[in-house]
């Protein structure tokens, strides 16, 4: 394949990527405008561990402080973490997994992403013009009647991000079902592709919910309508349950693609099917559906039924079993394997690491009587961070460098990269663990100053977080250095299994020359690896 | 407890023993299986690392069998973590029948505090030690939330709505009092001290304290400044239904359901009179929201507790709270 013939080369102008309908190209946008969001994100966050190096509030105003928690909430959650490996590595696989030229719907693909950079100029602007001082949870009646700041851009903003979610979903349904290769069926497709496919229910059924949640906010703030405010009848509890319908299942949003990554990673760097292909794919669906079940377990302590809390708390541990599930088997796949110790198995394995200790600190605030105690402390921050920091974006690097080859047809400097995820785990640890500490010792969360006792901790935690943040910056440079200097790749540098192993890194704009057929099941690696299009991906072309 | 403190706050109620227990149990889990997870991970890491670029291990599929352990062996336990946490939730929620009931408002940035007897704190909450005590908490603007510590104890005070915890303090001390649901600029200002006092100091702390009266008695007042009595009166050609003997009773509406008159309900009717209407009676009653505050809605409904019937005439304010606890749960 010459060289000249791949999505990068084709075509080097602005228009050429601003009006590209190649879910390749659009997939690269995400990733820088993601990659920006992260380190506005980021930049937050190193604000409020500096803050919280000393127990006085001594660098910031209450009200700039309780902004900074806010805009990184709301930029980590809605602008990072919800987009970030479905927008970015799911639009850019899943159509070369399931052996398709694109997604279904390519100009909606661009849609999307027009959306959401809108969506993110309405909160950018927002930010610039008195930003947003409600948390990212927006509790009403303080959203709808004290805060003086940027509530409803700031809703608006969330509001156009959540149809680019919305239709994204709607695009990965529609091609997964639709545009499968012959033979490839449905237990035949890779996990990350389950994974995506659960992912796309809850956002298309989700995303809804929050997007007329927030607008019912903007329209109790303008015109005095009664729904959540008590002052004007209605009634604040009404918007938890409305808020956490949705923001509950977009944890699943969050951690499902990550799950995904991992089952590919784990497989493809054992060189090793997957252990229960069929437990993984159906704890996908599952942890997707039960997932809509369990919203109230953010409400034990709001004065909802103390039978509602029964309930909740009881459905919040069903959903633990598939997570678990997971977990066991992904650690059965390293038995008897060829376990490579390159960079993306260095992140599975810290992924795996701090998702488990993220999900079992799940069980301590579904726990009824234990969360009367941690709820909205730091046992709760450090928690969900275990989960969307430790797991999502533990599973986004390690996909990045798994697939930064197939994206870039460069190779990034595999020393460097194993640094860094150690440089990762470590940091990530110092900074939220001593956090479970100083949340049962009773320290609340969006603390501007705090008493003396707790300082210790939170000097490691504030530690932790510089070791972090340099973690994270690391992957920038060589990252950016490969994609000049970095040696080239083959096509199938892992000697992996899967379509986008048997085409050119990068591939080219139709990825496929010809039609692939499915004559195997993923992972199969126990087959001799002798396929034509490069060294053993699962198809096998066939002329066109 | 020495250095225990380190991962502890101090323990300070009958309840937070159990707290911690579970607590407890449920760290060694988590360290059962993050240490099971860790160990396989490392074990498989190092024994089973790639020795030949050109390696090709055997193929496992999966085993049904391991399946269904790793299915049904955590299922088991969360079962079991289930079952205890909803224990301990419900002791928590169970409250004393005897329990001395206190009245908390919150306000951006403070806890506004009544006791029955009529003592007013701010940010600060003096209680006897070894006495059950019955938190019944709103909030005058945004959802705020009440939490100790050292009682391991927490609930939101929801403005438009009681909600209720209990806790019976087990050591005289000092302890934090923060609020825990996110309030605005002053949310970490919004702290103060819970005082726990032998009973004989803090009988000594009431009587130093003594304001105009009891609760019950300023609400008598207001219920007489307001002019509710021209309305409510226990004669049969009253416009508003009589009020004696009503707390705790049924009282049948005029859309045929039928309420338990608490807290909740006699504070919706004062400042939203039309929500629900008694059978028999017309919604001409004026809203007093905005009339009266929070802390003066808590007076008038103190003082209706100690309406008594015919049965339960001169009842004193304390005895009717206590009696209110015992119909209310």
């Amino acid at each position: 394949m010459s060289e000249r013939n791949n999505y990068l080369t084709n075509g080097y102008g602005v228009r050429s990527w601003l009006l590209t309908v190649d879910h390749k190209r659009i997939a690269i946008l995400y990733l820088v405008s993601i990659t920006l969001m992260f380190f506005i994100g980021a930049a937050f966050a190193a604000c409020l561990r500096l803050e919280l190096a000393t127990p006085q509030g001594d660098v910031f105003q209450p009200e700039t402080y309780n902004k900074i928690f806010t805009m990184h909430g709301v930029f980590m959650v809605f602008f990072f973490l919800i987009p970030s490996i479905p927008a970015v590595l799911g639009n850019f696989l899943i159509p070369i997994m399931i052996g398709a030229k694109d997604l279904a719907f390519p100009k909606l693909n661009l849609l999307s992403w027009y959306l959401y950079i809108f969506g993110a100029a309405f909160t950018l602007y927002a930010m610039v013009s008195g930003g947003l001082d409600t948390g990212w949870t927006f509790y009403t009646p303080y959203s709808t009647a004290y805060s003086n700041t940027a509530v409803i851009s700031t809703g608006l903003g969330i509001f156009i991000a959540g149809f680019s979610s919305i239709l994204t979903g709607l695009n990965f349904i529609v091609t997964i079902h639709k545009m499968r290769a012959p033979g490839l069926t449905w237990f035949r497709l890779p996990l990350f592709v389950w994974a995506h496919y659960a992912t796309s229910i809850i956002q298309v059924l989700g995303t809804p919910v929050i997007a007329v949640t927030v607008l019912m906010v903007a329209v109790e703030r303008m015109l005095h309508l009664g729904f959540f405010d008590p002052a004007l009848g209605g009634d604040p509890i009404l918007f938890q349950h409305m808020f956490w319908f949705y923001s509950h299942p977009a944890v699943y949003i969050m951690i499902l693609p990550a799950m995904g990554v991992i089952s590919e990673l784990v497989t493809a760097m054992t060189r090793k099917r997957v252990f229960g292909y069929e437990f993984i794919a159906a704890s996908s669906l599952t942890i997707a559906v039960v997932g809509f079940l369990v919203w109230g377990h953010h409400m034990f302590v709001s004065g909802q039924s103390t039978y509602a809390g029964f309930v909740f708390s009881a459905l919040s541990y069903l959903v633990a079993i598939p997570s678990a599930i997971k977990v066991f088997n992904w650690v059965a796949t390293l038995y008897k394997g060829s376990v490579s110790w390159d960079a993306p198995m260095l992140y599975t394995i810290g992924f795996i690491g701090l998702f488990t200790i993220g999900g079992l600190t799940g069980l301590f605030c579904a726990a009824l009587g234990l969360d009367l105690h941690i709820h909205d402390t730091y046992f709760i921050v450090a928690h969900f961070h275990y989960i969307m920091v430790g797991g999502s974006i533990m599973a986004y690097l390690g996909g990045m460098h798994f697939w930064w080859p197939k994206i870039t047809g460069r190779m990034y400097p595999e020393w460097w990269a194993r640094v860094s995820a150690a440089v990762i785990f470590i940091g990530f640890n110092l900074t939220f663990f001593p956090q479970f500490i100083l949340g049962y010792l009773g320290m609340p969360r969006r603390y501007h100053a705090y008493p003396d006792e707790f300082q210790v901790l939170n000097v490691l935690s504030s530690a932790g977080a510089s070791i972090l943040g340099i973690g994270y910056l690391i992957p920038m440079f060589y990252f950016a250095w490969s994609m000049r200097y970095g040696p080239k790749a083959a096509p199938n540098p892992w000697k992996a299994k899967g379509l986008e192993w048997g085409i050119a890194s990068p591939p080219p704009t139709e990825n496929f020359e010809s039609q692939p057929i499915v004559t195997e099941e993923a992972y199969a690696y126990a087959e001799p690896a002798s396929k034509p299009a490069g060294g053993g991906g699962h198809g096998t072309p066939v002329p066109a | 407890m020495g250095n225990w403190s380190f991962f502890f706050p101090e323990g300070a109620s009958t309840t937070s023993g159990s707290v911690d227990a579970l607590y407890l149990f449920l760290i060694a889990i988590s360290v059962f299986f993050g240490a099971l997870i860790a160990v396989l991970l490392a074990v498989f890491a190092v024994k089973f690392r790639r020795r030949s670029d050109d390696e090709r291990p055997a193929e496992i599929h999966g085993s049904l069998p391991l399946e269904l352990a790793w299915t049904l062996f955590p299922a088991g336990i969360v079962l079991i973590i289930f079952l205890w946490s909803a224990e301990v939730f419900f002791t928590l929620h169970r409250v004393p029948k005897d329990a001395m009931q206190i009245h908390v408002v919150g306000k951006r940035w403070m806890w506004k505090i009544q006791h029955m007897t009529g003592q007013r704190e701010i940010s600060e909450l003096h209680v006897p030690v070894g006495v059950p005590v019955k938190l019944t908490l709103t909030s005058e603007d945004v959802i705020h939330s009440f939490f100790v510590p050292a009682f391991r104890i927490k609930k939101d005070a929801v403005p438009g709505r009681y909600n209720t915890i209990w806790f019976e303090a087990t050591k005289p001390g000092k302890y934090h009092l923060f609020c825990a649901e996110y309030c605005g600029t002053k949310h970490s200002g919004m702290i103060g001290w819970v005082y726990v006092m032998e009973p004989a100091k803090f009988q000594a702390w009431l009587q130093g304290g003594a304001s105009g009266g009891s609760l019950a008695s300023a609400g008598e007042r207001l219920f007489n400044d307001l002019a509710c009595v021209t309305c409510h009166r226990a004669d049969t050609g009253a416009r508003g239904p009589a009020l004696d003997g009503l707390f705790g009773k049924a009282v049948k509406l005029a859309n045929g359901n039928t309420v338990t008159a608490d807290e909740g309900y006699l504070r919706e009717s004062i400042v939203q009179p039309s929500a629900k209407i008694v059978a028999g009676y017309q919604p001409i009653m004026p809203t007093f929201q905005g009339l009266v505050t929070e802390e003066q809605i808590v007076q008038l409904i103190a003082y209706i507790q100690t309406l008594g019937g015919a049965a339960g005439a001169g009842a004193t304010a304390p005895a009717a709270t206590a009696a209110a606890g015992a119909t209310r749960r």
